[in-house]
Parts: C-alpha cells; sequence; structure tokens
C-alpha cells in the first residue's frame, strides 16, 4: 500500500509541470492559436525562477517573475502570428528554439547553484484521508496551486462572457469580428495568459523537483504537453486527468522495474503519445457520427479582419 | 616580358601556397554532443576538453544536443568547417561512418563505438576502472548494505559500468546488494531524481548515476543518504552527499589525438585508454570516508595501474550463477549484456 501511494504521489509530482504547460495550451488553443513553443516557454519560466529564487530565496517571487518572463516571451508569439499573420506552426517552433537557446545561453554560469527545494504542507482535515490524503493534500504549494488554476481557467473558460467569447473566436472568428469583438485582442491574451502559465510549468523543475540549473532542465517535458493539449480536449478539467495519467506513465516507468515487472521501456515511452492517438481517433469518430466537433473550427487559421468567404 | 610576370606571378603564388600551409593555422576541431554543454556531466566533460584544445590555440566548434537519430545532418556541416571531428555519443557512430566517407580528407573520431574506415578512428576510455574504484567507497560507506544504481540507457557500455561497481563494491561489503532503475534516458533530471527517490525509498543507502545530470547526488542529499558523481565532479550539488565521482579527463585524449593528427602520424584504430593514462578517475573524497577504506580503494588502484589486475580478468559468477574465469578480453566487455551476482534486478530484455 505505501509502495502504491508512493507511486501515486510521484505521479502528481512528475503530472503537475505538465498540468500548468496543458492548462497554458488549453486557453491558447481555446482561442484558436496553437502554441508549440511550450517547450521554449516552460525553459524560460524554469531559468527565470531559478535565478529569482537564488536571488530573493522567495518562492512568490520566484513563480510570478517566471509567469511575467514567459508571458513577455509568449507576446513575440501573439506578435508575429497575431499582427503579422506569419504561420502559428513555424513561429511556435521558432519559440522553442528560441527558449531553448536563451535559457542556455543565461544558464551558463548557474551551473553548480542550488536551491532549497519546496516542502509539503499537508492540508489540516484533508491529508488525513486515505490515499487521497498523501498524493493530493500533503504536496507543496505550487501543487495546491494547480488546482486552483484548474478550476479557475475551467470556471473562465465555461462560466463567463469572457470565456464564451474566448471560445467563440476559436470556433468562428469571423462571426465575432462582425458582433464586434476584438478577435486579436482575445487572441492575444489568451495567448499570454496561457504562455504565463507554461511558465509556471516550467519553474515547478527549479523549484521542486531538481531545485539547481542544468541546461534542458524539462527535458521534453513541453512536446508531451503539446500531446496532452489535444488529449484533453481543450478542457482544463481532463487536463488534470491527463496530466496525472501521463505523470502515473513517467512514474510507472520506474516503479514496474523494482516490482520486477518487464516491460519494454521504448512501450512505455511511446505510452503518452500512443494514448493521444487512440482517444483522439475514438472521440472523434464518435463525435463524427454525433455531428459533434470537439477541436476548436479555427485552430491553427490565420485571422483576416474584413476578409470575406 | 610577360612570361617574366608570369613567372613572378606563379612564383609567389606558390610561396604563398606552401608558406600559407606551412602557417596554417593549427587544425581546427569541431564537436559533436548528445546532450548540452550545461548538462553538469557527460556532455560538460567532454567540453571542458574542448576548452583544453581551444586554451592550445586550436579553434573549436561544437554543435549541443544533438539526437542520436538524425546526426548526420550536423556531422556534415561540421565536416565543412573543421579540420577534426569528435562525434561524443554511442548512437552517431553510423552517421560519422558515412560522414567520413564523404570527406576524405578529414579526420573523423567517433566515441565510445567500434566502426571504423581509413580516416575514422574510435576512442574511448576505461571507465570501469574508476567506476570499480568509487564502489570501493560505496560499498564501504553503505550501512544498509544496499546500493541503488540510476541507469541509463541499457546498453553494454552501462551495463558493464554496473556490474563493475558491483564487483569494487562487493571488495569492501562482500554481501552488498545492488538494485538498478533504467530511467531509458541519458539526460532527464527529474526522472533521475524520481529514480533515486525510489531506490532510496527501497532501502538503498548510496545513490549511483550512470545518467548526465546531477539529480541524483540533490535527491541524495535530500534524503541525508550518499551519492557517487558521474563523468564531472557533482560535489557542489551537495557536498554533504557526494562521496567521490568517477571522471573523464577528456583533455588528455583530445590534446593527443589532435597532436597526432597535425604531426601526421594519426592512424585509424581504436584507443582505449585506461586509469594510467588519467583519462579517467576519481575526485576527492567526502570527510566522512575513513582513511581504512582510502587505503584498501588505493591498493586495488595501485594493482590496476601497475596492470597486475583488471576488474573483469580475475574471475566473477554471473548473476545466474555461472563462474566466469578466463579474463575477459576487449570484445567481451565491449558486449557484455549480462549482470554479475550481488545485483538484485534483471537485465532488461527491452
Amino acid at each position: 500500500m505505501e509502495f502504491f501511494i508512493q507511486i501515486l504521489i510521484a505521479a502528481v509530482a512528475m503530472g503537475t509541470p505538465l498540468l500548468f504547460a496543458t492548462l497554458g495550451g488549453v486557453i491558447s488553443e481555446r482561442a484558436g492559436v496553437i502554441n508549440l513553443g511550450m517547450e521554449g516557454l516552460m525553459l524560460v519560466g524554469a531559468l527565470v525562477a531559478f535565478v529569482v529564487m537564488l536571488n530573493t530565496g522567495n518562492y512568490f517571487y520566484a513563480v510570478a517573475a517566471a509567469a511575467f518572463a514567459s508571458g513577455i516571451v509568449s507576446m513575440i508569439h501573439g506578435i508575429v502570428c497575431l499582427m503579422l499573420r506569419a504561420s502559428q506552426i513555424a513561429s511556435g517552433l521558432a519559440l522553442t528554439f528560441f527558449g531553448t537557446g536563451l535559457s542556455g545561453l543565461f544558464g551558463d554560469k548557474l551551473m553548480g547553484e542550488t536551491v532549497e527545494p519546496l516542502s509539503r504542507i499537508p492540508i489540516p482535515g484533508l491529508h488525513t484521508i486515505p490515499v487521497l490524503g498523501p498524493v493530493l493534500f500533503n504536496q507543496d504549494v505550487i501543487v495546491y496551486f494547480s488546482y486552483i488554476c484548474v478550476a479557475l481557467s475551467w470556471w473562465l473558460l465555461f462560466k463567463t462572457r469572457i470565456g464564451l467569447n474566448i471560445r467563440s473566436i476559436g470556433e468562428a472568428p469571423e462571426v465575432c469580428d462582425s458582433l464586434g469583438l476584438s478577435v486579436l485582442s482575445y487572441r492575444f491574451f489568451a495567448v499570454v495568459g496561457g504562455g504565463m502559465l507554461i511558465g509556471i510549468g516550467g519553474a515547478y523543475f527549479p523549484l521542486a523537483l531538481t531545485p539547481f540549473w542544468v541546461d534542458g532542465i524539462t527535458a521534453g517535458r513541453g512536446w508531451i504537453a503539446v500531446a496532452l493539449v489535444i488529449f484533453a480536449f481543450w478542457d482544463p478539467l481532463k487536463a488534470l486527468g491527463g496530466a496525472y495519467l501521463f505523470g502515473l506513465a513517467l512514474a510507472l516507468e520506474l516503479r514496474l522495474q523494482i516490482l520486477g515487472i518487464d516491460m519494454s521501456p521504448y512501450f512505455l515511452k511511446m505510452l503518452p503519445y500512443v494514448l493521444t492517438i487512440l482517444v483522439l481517433t475514438l472521440v472523434t469518430i464518435r463525435n463524427n457520427r454525433r455531428g459533434i466537433q470537439v477541436m476548436p473550427a479555427a485552430l491553427g487559421k490565420v485571422f483576416f479582419r474584413g476578409e470575406k468567404h | 616580358m610577360r612570361k617574366l610576370i608570369s613567372i613572378i606571378i606563379s612564383t609567389t603564388l606558390t610561396m604563398l601556397l606552401v608558406g600559407g600551409s606551412a602557417w596554417a593555422a593549427k587544425p581546427s576541431v569541431g564537436f559533436i554532443y548528445v546532450g548540452p554543454v550545461g548538462d553538469g556531466g557527460w556532455t560538460h566533460a567532454h567540453d571542458l576538453g574542448r576548452k583544453a584544445l581551444e586554451e592550445a590555440g586550436h579553434k573549436t566548434y561544437f554543435v549541443e544536443s544533438v539526437p542520436e537519430g538524425s546526426s548526420e545532418g550536423p556531422i556534415l556541416k561540421m565536416a565543412r568547417k573543421a579540420d577534426i571531428v569528435f562525434t561524443t555519443s554511442f548512437g552517431f557512430m553510423d552517421p560519422t561512418l558515412k560522414v567520413s566517407k564523404k570527406f576524405p580528407d578529414k579526420t573523423f573520431l567517433h566515441c565510445s563505438g567500434f566502426k571504423q574506415s581509413k580516416n575514422m578512428g574510435n576512442y574511448f576510455g576505461r571507465m570501469y576502472q574508476a567506476k570499480y574504484l568509487a564502489a570501493i567507497i560505496a560499498g564501504g560507506m553503505s550501512k544498509k548494505g544496499r546500493i541503488g544504481i540510476v541507469g541509463s540507457q541499457p546498453i553494454p557500455e552501462i551495463i558493464r559500468h554496473i556490474n563493475a561497481i558491483t564487483l569494487g563494491a562487493q571488495q569492501s561489503n562482500p554481501n552488498i546488494e545492488v538494485e538498478v532503475l533504467w530511467i531509458n534516458s541519458w539526460f532527464d533530471p527529474a526522472k533521475e531524481s524520481d529514480a533515486a527517490q525510489a531506490l532510496i525509498d527501497n532501502g538503498a543507502d548510496v545513490i549511483v548515476t550512470m545518467a548526465d545530470s546531477p539529480a541524483t547526488v540533490q535527491t541524495s542529499k535530500k534524503n541525508g543518504v550518499y551519492a557517487i558523481g558521474n563523468d564531472t565532479d557533482m560535489a557542489i550539488y551537495g557536498k554533504e552527499a557526494h562521496l567521490t565521482a568517477a571522471v573523464w579527463n577528456w583533455d588528455v585524449y583530445y590534446l593527443e589525438a589532435v597532436k597526432s593528427v597535425e604531426n601526421g602520424t594519426w592512424k585509424a584504430g581504436s584507443h582505449w585508454w585506461g586509469l594510467d593514462s588519467g583519462i579517467v578517475g576519481l575526485t576527492s573524497f567526502h570527510p566522512d570516508v575513513p582513511q581504512s577504506l582510502i587505503v584498501q580503494m588505493n591498493r586495488e588502484k595501485g594493482r590496476i595501474l601497475s596492470g597486475t589486475m583488471d576488474v573483469f580478468d580475475h574471475g566473477f559468477t554471473k548473476q545466474d550463477g555461472t563462474r566466469v574465469t578466463k579474463p575477459l578480453n576487449d570484445g567481451e566487455m565491449l558486449g557484455m549484456m549480462y549482470y554479475v551476482k550481488g545485483i538484485i534486478s534483471k537485465v532488461p530484455s527491452g
């Protein structure tokens, strides 16, 4: 039982950066903008969080600075693909290379520095619940903050006027435009806001998981998050489940070995991606039968104001 | 008159050419790295070697984080500008071979592989000797009698190192148990850290890593257990935990190899340098390590240095109980795909 709980604790820890990045991706893509720059944004967030933590010793400043910095960097994505109308795919990829290079350049001087990792704070009353208590309610503050972010982004997207507008713009920007909504400003804010969440996901690495700086500290998690956004069907609540499921896959790969279960590492490594393709296929088939479209209809499409169709 | 001018011009040109080659700058050197130079481990160690070349007056180039699966392009581009190209990961072997045939006037050196051509050689160090010595310290420092190893990719090189660690630890603690967890990656700090945590939770009190980042040292520090660093000195990431590290000193080899190319004495071949060359070694020890243990380690070190003993030449028992009595040759060591007795995990079937 102890062993089982340890697996789940590790799954939540591994899933938390994925969760933030996925939420960021969901918000951006709901407004119709693909962000393939997640890996780069996470690295920028990780670097800035580490530097600020090193200099101030304050976790709050570190997280805020990470969000701010990756928000600024995602503005580049916004300007390039919204205002200059370049390809979102190309701009996103460029953002990844940019973030990777930038963090490597400035991280060069940080080798050997370490910070104190976040400690776990049990939530009174809740942490004694069997299984769920130690797994969900004996974590660090960033994990608790991720729960709030899930709830907030779900509420924002599905329960508010702003969310309705964001989703509508992701479906039919021309219609929204004719109704007087500013497509570009909504999209810009979705990209920047999403980028800030992605940066917090990156910040989780040096603040909690690996409290030092090494180049490429996120080791490709940004790409898993790109898949997770699709896996979660652009829904913050499903993102929660998806991120923990993928975190579980990462944690299981190691624990299955302890149990002496010989499972191919290649199989476990491809699991997140296979699951994404599988779920996408199944749900698409089901939805096609019912005539529902889940993917934002205008996702990735360049919006030209006043263009006739 | 015109003839005279043309003679003068051609003589000048010839002199320039001859003189130019005689005064030519030292050969330029390019490196293809599998990880980022700031990984604090494997690639960082190679990059220290590159910096030594730079200091010796060579123009150097490098590309970092080159995926093993798509390395041919970067190697090709490097071959266009550098005279000597070092490719520093096992998976770069076949692409290096392919590119070496397209650039017969350049020299290619591939780290840790075995394929060669007229202008491509291999090089590596007998890291297993340093791991063996480090493990003597690890075995002696484990109170619970259990060492946890964070494995990177399950290939013969790493399995050889794990076996050397087990045999070394048995020198100071004959009943030592060794558990191995594979992260199936060369570099993934979060997963390395999680693997170390899982091993510690399962009873290990000395963690040895085969992966490239210092994450395991940091995790060991957090849990109050000891760790052995990999490839570069990782003490700065947790000196409370860091017993010692088995490290690469690539500058020893790089300076020598580049010099031989410069002098025209280089020949394709396989260089597998040992502890005696200084290419591998140990860093300074944790203050907790008792003098008696260091003496024991030094005795073994002396035997390896004098050539009276090597790790796999004086008999050992495989995990399945079969006894190996004949000394292993390099080929057998390069193809090692089994564990020795003392390791409680199983070799992954992949």
